[in-house]
């Protein structure tokens, strides 16, 4: 399973290279790029560097006492909220950036969809000296006003993209569209494991950490591994990042959890897995929200940072072989399980990383009653909630008519 | 015709062939056909039909805006069969240019079959690489139908040995690096791709395209490529018309006017010399 994807990035049916003629060349010098940077001592030192000294790696695993009481669990919780950017995702952007380095290239481009991965990207591209543009669906510039006052204030530039859905997978398209054109001085930042090879391998192990990180601690707390882990996911860099230490350790169950939105029978929802089927979007073949005819459907949640109608290939392999298990966790799981850890351990969390804390509720009495004790449940606690105060506040309905008009003009 | 059967006859004429292109069920299904009918009339010698996709990364502002009309109106993949077959009864030379998930999710040997049915000559393929297309080469060839590869200016010699190595009929060369979209000169990397596709195989006819939007721009292009694809202008004709009427008229003055430019004579000391 560790030796995945092979040459061309395939797991087994799942990923490959989707696109466009004229981007092959740039993905075979990234591939090159990749594979010699991985065995450069100097960047890897580098990389290490900043992982330790900026982005305040290795992230904490903690144990959270109120949590697992109330769970019936024990609940550990690996903080990439406590990262500098506020998400696992400073780990890919600082070891792509350092890619564009190394490649000579002096512009970067991202997609955003909550706009995390677009803050992430800018500040790597501050970092590095790199010109940053990022794109972002205009719904979500409107949603997510605050990320986009953070990007241009380290320099970024945001472009709205008002064309189809005007979300996620629309700037995904203006990204690619950008690449296409830029290709020569450009290197495209994708901010999530999916997309066509190598994307899914390179970030896959930029956010690799993750896990190994949370093994050994796990490792080193305990003096054994978890029964199960719990990621969120979207296209699911966190979720990858988190499993991939853990695919060969098979007494450890892998669990990713989809944005259920409405429900996934009513159709408003982001689960491609759980509710989509097997096809191509955005340069790889994995599991996409499509009509019979192979148009892409619009994905719903709650969380911008999930509302994206496929995900990454390898969670589909994951899948299908059976070693992870997906399941749907509805926007009101969610946002209970939100409430639930701002309650109980004073963290507020992303929307996203709800979803995974919501699964693991829901999974902590099925391997209690399965293992006879309290099971030990790895969350990956993927980003911090600041962005989506806004949201949350809305949704219980905690400010009354002026906060609302305060907290709006600030987000 | 087959598309060999129409590149060589162009070529017999000495002049350039010229592919025009149109989203299928733009602004309607009938409207489209009627579009693409007179387009035939007024000198395209192959009509690309493109299907409508959602998340079309090679195609510029003005395609998108039309597939997106066309799927608001609620065109399917099927209807763009029934497209492909009218348009292909009135004699017309029609080839399909579509992305690829589409006819993942119809089934590609049942895609197939059902493509070479309704009359086109074969599939243009912007987001598929050869690498990845076992299944439609395997399917095109138990069908019949043509495979048109695309190559780029950043494309190096090896792959573009490979990929029109498994082109059948023609190959796409795209005049520049970027999308979809009328430019206001033509690019000067395309005469230079041209060649290296020559070196790889001489005798694969090459059809370029992006940023083709003028017959003197055409003129250019045919005096060292063997076809002209035209997609955004024509589309524009009929998007920024007022009326069907007003734009039928302007589609039509405009494949004059570009299959007039496939048939003028070079301008001198431009690009590098015609094959022949």
């Amino acid at each position: 399973m560790s030796d995945l994807p092979d040459l061309a990035g395939h797991f087994g049916r799942y990923g490959g290279r989707f696109v466009p003629e004229a981007l092959v060349k740039a993905l075979d010098e990234l591939d090159e790029a990749y594979r010699s940077a991985k065995q450069d001592a100097d960047f890897q030192r580098r990389l290490h560097d900043l992982m330790t000294g900026y982005a305040g790696t290795p992230s904490l695993l903690y144990r959270a006492e109120r949590l697992s009481e109330r769970l019936g669990a024990e609940i550990l919780l690996k903080r990439e909220d406590l990262n500098h950017t506020g998400a696992h995702k400073v780990r890919n952007v600082l070891g792509q950036a350092l890619l564009a380095q190394r490649m000579g290239k002096h512009r970067v481009i991202a997609e955003t969809g909550a706009g995390q991965h677009g803050v992430a990207s800018a500040t790597a591209a501050a970092l590095l000296d790199l010109e940053c543009v990022v794109y972002m669906g205009e719904t979500d510039t409107q949603r997510q006003a605050l990320n986009v006052a953070r990007m241009r204030m380290l320099g970024a530039t945001v472009v709205p993209v008002a064309t189809g859905s005007r979300t996620l997978k629309d700037a995904l398209n203006e990204a690619l569209r950008d690449w296409v054109s830029s290709v020569g001085t450009t290197h495209y930042l994708l901010g999530t494991a999916a997309g066509p090879h190598p994307f899914p391998e390179i970030v896959r192990d930029f956010v690799g950490g993750i896990g190994a990180e949370a093994r050994a601690q796990c490792l080193d707390r305990l003096g054994r591994l978890p029964d199960a882990v719990a990621a969120c996911v979207g296209g699911g860099s966190n979720a990858i990042g988190i499993f991939h230490a853990f695919v060969g350790d098979e007494s450890v169950r892998l669990y990713g959890f989809e944005a259920g939105g409405e429900g996934v029978q009513t159709g408003r929802h982001a689960a491609s897995i759980t509710g989509g089927s097997a096809g191509v979007l955005h340069g790889a073949r994995t599991y996409v929200l499509q009509d019979d005819d192979g148009q892409t459907v619009a994905s719903h949640s709650i969380s911008a940072g999930l509302d994206y109608p496929g995900v990454g290939p390898e969670h589909a392999w994951l899948h299908d072989s059976g070693r992870a298990v997906y399941e749907p966790v509805t926007d009101a799981d969610a946002m209970a399980a939100f409430q639930l850890l701002c309650r109980t351990e004073g963290i507020i969390p992303a929307i996203e990383s709800a979803h995974a804390l919501a699964g693991a509720a829901r999974i902590a009495p099925m391997l209690r009653a399965e293992l006879g004790r309290p099971p030990v449940i790895v969350v990956n606690l993927s980003g911090r909630g600041d962005k989506d105060v806004h949201t949350a506040g809305a949704y219980f309905g905690i400010l009354d008519e002026r906060e609302q008009l305060a907290a709006g003009e600030q987000t | 015709m087959t598309i060999a059967d129409v590149f060589a006859k162009a070529r017999a004429e000495n002049r350039g062939l010229l592919v025009g292109c149109m989203p299928a069920g733009f602004p309607t299904v009938d409207d489209s056909i009627t579009s693409m009918v007179a387009m035939a009339e007024s000198g395209c010698d192959v009509i690309e039909v493109e299907l409508p996709y959602s998340d079309p990364v090679m195609d510029g502002p003005v395609i998108q805006r039309a597939s997106d009309i066309a799927l608001a109106g609620g065109v399917r993949t099927r209807d763009t069969l029934r497209i492909i077959e009218a348009v292909a009864g009135t004699g017309a030379t029609v080839v399909l240019m579509t992305y690829w998930n589409p006819i993942e999710k119809y089934g590609v040997d049942a895609f197939a079959r059902d493509l070479a049915a309704a009359g086109a000559t074969g599939m243009i393929t912007p987001d598929l690489i050869p690498d990845e297309a076992a299944e439609w080469i395997a399917a095109a060839d138990r069908h019949r139908l043509d495979r048109t590869f695309l190559v780029s200016p950043s494309s190096t010699d090896a792959r573009i040995a490979m990929t029109v190595g498994q082109c059948r009929g023609f190959v796409y060369a795209t005049a520049l690096m970027g999308v979809t979209g009328a430019r206001t000169s033509v690019s000067s990397q395309a005469s230079e791709l041209v060649a290296r596709v020559r070196a790889a195989d001489p005798e694969l006819p090459v059809g370029v395209g992006l940023g083709v939007g003028t017959g003197a721009q055409a003129a250019q292009v045919a005096a060292f490529a063997d076809g002209v694809i035209v997609g955004s202008a024509l589309i524009r004709c009929v998007l920024d018309a007022p009326d069907r009427a007003t734009g039928l008229r302007r589609l039509g003055a405009l494949s004059t006017e570009l299959a007039d430019g496939v048939r003028a004579a070079a301008p001198a000391g431009t690009e590098t010399p015609p094959r022949r």
